[in-house]
C-alpha cells in the first residue's frame, strides 16, 4: 500500500487545490478587481485631483447627506427592527407568520417600486400630496422622503441578523428573570439586549453601509437638487453622466472606503465577540 | 407556605393542558408531580409560577389568592428544567439579578454578601467568576438553585431538576437537595416522570395522567393501594395482565399463571402484579429468557409465560439459569376489574388457610 493515510473526509490535494483556486479567481475577478479599479481610477490623476474634486460644494453637501441620512436611518432601523424580532421570538400572536414574511419584503421589492410608493403616497399627486401641502410639509424632494426610502430598504438588516438568535434562545432566560422579580423593562434591558449585543451591531453596521450606499429608492424619491437633495451615490452618477470621470471616481471611491471601513469594524466586532465567548468556553 | 389549588383548568386552543386540578400541599411539603410526558404536570407547575395563565380555577399560596397575579411579583422560586441561567453573566451575577432587579436594591456590599453565602450554601463557592458555559451540569443546577433562592422564597419550583444530569451524580444531589429543603424549611413542589426520585424526595406524590391529578398520596400508599389502574401500572413498574373474573377468582388462562382470589363482580380485568410477586421456580410452561443478579437480594429474572414477557424473582431456594423451563406463582396484586372496582389479590392457598 502506498500513500499517507487520509480521513474519510477529506478530498485528494489537487480536488482542493482546484476548488481553493476557483474560489480565489472569483473573488478576485469579482470583488477585489472593481474596487482596485474604482480606487485606481480616483488616483489616475493624482491624489490632489482627487481631493479637490471631493472638496467641491455640491459634492461636500452629498457627503453631508448621505451622513445625515444614515444617522437618521440606523437609529430608527435599530429600535424597530429589535422590536419587529422580539415580538416575532418572544410572543406568540395573530399574524406573526405576517410579520415575518413583511420583514423580507423589502429584500424582494425592488428599490425602485420602494420609492415609487413613497412618491405615490406623499408626493404633490399622492394620497397624502394635498393634506401636506396644505401645511407646508415636503416629504419627497426633500429630507423626509429620503430618509422614509433608505429605511425601507435598510429595515431587513437589523431584524433579520438579531431574529435567528433571539428564536435560537427562546423565552427561558426571560422567564427565569420574571420568576426572579424583574419587570418587562428590566428583563429587556438586563436578560434580552445583552445577549444579542454582538449580533445586533453587525446588523446595525450592515444597516448603515447599505443606508450610505443606497441609490435606487432615494434615486425616485430625491429630485436630484444639487447639494440639497443629492446623496453620495445620487451624486456619483451625476458626475459621470457628465463626464466628470475624476470628481465621479472620487467620490465613487471614498463611498467604497466608507463601506469597507464598515465591514472591518464588524470584523473587528466578531474577533472581539469570538474572544468573549472563546474565554467563557 | 402551604399551596392550595382549586378547579385549574387550562386549555391551548381545542386540547386541555390541565382539567380541573385541585392540590392542597401543606407548609414545608416536599411534594412531587408524578406523570408520563403530556400529563400536565409541566404546565401545572407554571400555573403556580406565574407563568402560565389559567381558564378557570384558584390559586392561593399561604391563605392569598394569586390568581392573575404576576410572576414577578409571586415571590416564587423557580429552578427551570435546564437552568436557564442568564449567558451573558457570571455566575455571581447570576445569583445577585434578583437582588438587582428590587425596587429597593440592597446596598451592593450586602448583596456581595448574600450571595457568597449561598453559593456557599451550595457548596460552589469557586465558581463566582465563571460563565454558565465554564460550569458542569451539576454546578450549572446548583447555580439555578442558588439564584431561585436569592430572592428568599417560601415555595421553590423544580421543573425536572436531575434530567440533565448522569446517573452517579443524580443520586448524591437528590439526597442534598432533600437535606436543603428540611434545611432551609420552605415548601417544595418538584415536577419528574422519574418514580424513583419521586418516592426518594418527596414527602407525598400527585400521579398525573391526561390534565388531571389521580392521585395524591405517600410513596407507600401509592404502592399498597393504588387507586386506579394507571397509577397501579405507572408506580412501581408493576407488570400488567389481563385476566377473567369468574366465583372471586380472576384467571390468567391461556398464560401460564396460578388464579388469584379477587373479589369482584365476573368479567373481564386486568392484574397488576410486581416482580417481586412473581416467583419462579424449576419446570413448568414459563421459560428463563434471562437472570439478573442483584446485590444481595434474589435474583431478578426476564420470563417467558405465553405471549407476555414478565419480569419476575426466583423463588428463596431455588437455582435457575437462562433457557431454563419454570413455573410462576403470583404473591398477590392489584385487580382492577372493567366496571370500576379494585381488589387487593391474594393467592388462593393462603386466602383459603386464613
Amino acid at each position: 500500500m502506498s500513500g499517507a493515510f487520509r480521513p474519510a473526509n477529506q478530498d485528494s490535494p489537487l480536488l482542493r487545490g482546484l476548488l481553493l483556486a476557483a474560489a480565489v479567481l472569483v473573488a478576485l475577478v469579482m470583488l477585489v478587481l472593481p474596487l482596485a479599479a474604482v480606487l485606481a481610477e480616483a488616483l489616475r490623476r493624482g491624489l490632489g485631483v482627487a481631493l479637490a474634486a471631493i472638496a467641491e460644494p455640491d459634492t461636500l453637501a452629498a457627503i453631508r447627506l448621505t451622513m445625515l441620512v444614515a444617522a437618521l436611518t440606523v437609529p430608527l432601523n435599530l429600535v424597530g427592527g429589535v422590536a419587529a424580532a422580539w415580538c416575532i421570538a418572544k410572543h406568540q400572536f395573530p399574524g406573526r407568520r405576517l410579520l415575518v414574511t413583511l420583514i423580507e419584503l423589502p429584500f424582494a421589492v425592488s428599490p425602485v417600486i420602494a420609492g415609487m410608493v413613497f412618491v405615490l403616497m406623499f408626493g404633490a399627486q399622492g394620497w397624502f400630496g394635498p393634506w401636506l401641502q396644505a401645511r407646508d410639509i415636503q416629504v419627497v424632494f426633500a429630507l423626509p422622503g429620503l430618509v422614509l426610502a433608505t429605511m425601507f430598504v435598510t429595515f431587513p438588516f437589523v431584524a433579520r441578523t438579531v431574529l435567528p438568535l433571539m428564536q435560537e434562545q427562546g423565552k427561558d432566560e426571560e422567564e427565569a428573570a420574571a420568576t426572579l422579580g424583574a419587570s418587562g423593562l428590566q428583563t429587556f434591558l438586563r436578560v434580552t439586549l445583552p445577549n444579542v449585543k454582538w449580533a445586533l451591531l453587525a446588523g446595525v453596521l450592515l444597516c448603515n453601509a447599505r443606508a450610505m450606499g443606497e441609490f435606487g429608492a432615494v434615486s425616485v424619491v430625491s429630485g436630484h437638487i444639487r447639494g440639497e437633495t443629492n446623496t453620495m451615490p445620487l451624486h456619483v452618477e451625476i458626475l459621470y453622466n457628465e463626464y466628470q470621470f475624476a470628481g465621479a471616481f472620487a467620490v465613487a471611491a471614498l463611498l467604497a472606503l466608507l463601506g469597507l471601513v464598515t465591514l472591518a469594524a464588524k470584523t473587528l466586532l466578531e474577533r472581539l465577540a469570538g474572544r468573549e465567548m472563546g474565554g467563557r468556553a | 407556605m402551604s399551596v392550595e389549588l382549586q378547579g385549574i383548568v387550562r386549555r391551548f386552543g381545542a386540547t386541555a393542558a390541565l382539567e380541573g386540578v385541585s392540590l392542597n400541599v401543606r407548609e414545608g411539603e416536599f411534594v412531587a408531580l408524578l406523570g408520563p410526558s403530556g400529563s400536565g404536570k409541566t404546565t401545572l407547575l407554571r400555573v403556580l409560577a406565574g407563568l402560565e395563565g389559567t381558564d378557570a380555577g384558584v390559586v392561593r399560596v399561604a391563605g392569598r389568592d394569586l390568581t392573575g397575579v404576576p410572576a414577578r411579583e409571586r415571590g416564587i422560586g423557580m429552578v427551570f428544567q435546564n437552568y436557564a441561567l442568564f449567558r451573558h453573566m457570571t455566575v455571581f451575577d447570576n445569583i445577585a439579578f434578583g437582588l438587582r432587579v428590587r425596587k429597593h436594591r440592597p446596598h451592593h456590599a450586602e448583596i456581595a454578601t448574600r450571595v457568597r453565602r449561598l453559593l456557599e450554601l451550595v457548596q460552589v463557592p469557586e465558581l463566582e467568576a465563571r460563565y454558565p458555559e465554564q460550569c458542569s451540569g451539576g454546578q450549572r443546577q446548583r447555580v439555578a438553585l442558588a439564584r431561585a433562592l436569592a430572592i428568599e422564597p417560601r415555595l421553590l419550583l423544580l421543573d425536572e431538576p436531575f434530567s440533565a444530569l448522569d446517573a452517579l451524580v443524580r443520586k448524591d444531589v437528590r439526597r442534598w437537595l432533600r437535606g436543603l429543603h428540611d434545611g432551609l424549611g420552605i415548601t417544595s413542589v418538584l415536577v419528574t416522570h422519574d418514580q424513583e426520585e419521586a418516592m426518594e424526595l418527596a414527602d407525598r406524590i400527585a400521579v398525573m395522567e391526561r390534565g388531571r391529578i389521580v392521585q395524591f398520596d405517600t410513596a407507600e400508599a401509592l404502592l399498597r393501594a393504588p387507586a386506579t389502574p394507571f397509577v397501579a401500572g405507572f408506580v412501581g413498574e408493576a407488570a400488567r395482565l389481563p385476566c377473567t373474573v369468574r366465583g372471586g377468582v380472576a384467571h390468567f388462562d391461556p398464560l401460564p399463571l396460578a388464579p388469584l382470589r379477587a373479589a369482584l363482580p365476573d368479567g373481564a380485568a386486568t392484574a397488576f402484579v410486581r416482580p417481586h410477586d412473581i416467583l419462579a421456580r424449576a419446570g413448568g410452561a414459563a421459560m428463563v429468557r434471562l437472570v439478573r443478579q442483584e446485590g444481595g437480594g434474589a435474583a431478578r429474572l426476564v420470563v417467558q409465560a405465553g405471549e407476555v414477557v414478565l419480569d419476575a424473582t426466583v423463588a428463596p431456594g431455588e437455582s435457575l439459569s437462562r433457557g431454563e423451563p419454570c413455573r410462576l406463582t403470583l404473591r398477590g396484586g392489584h385487580v382492577f376489574s372493567t366496571t370500576g372496582g379494585c381488589v387487593q389479590a391474594q393467592p388462593l392457598a393462603a386466602a383459603m388457610a386464613s
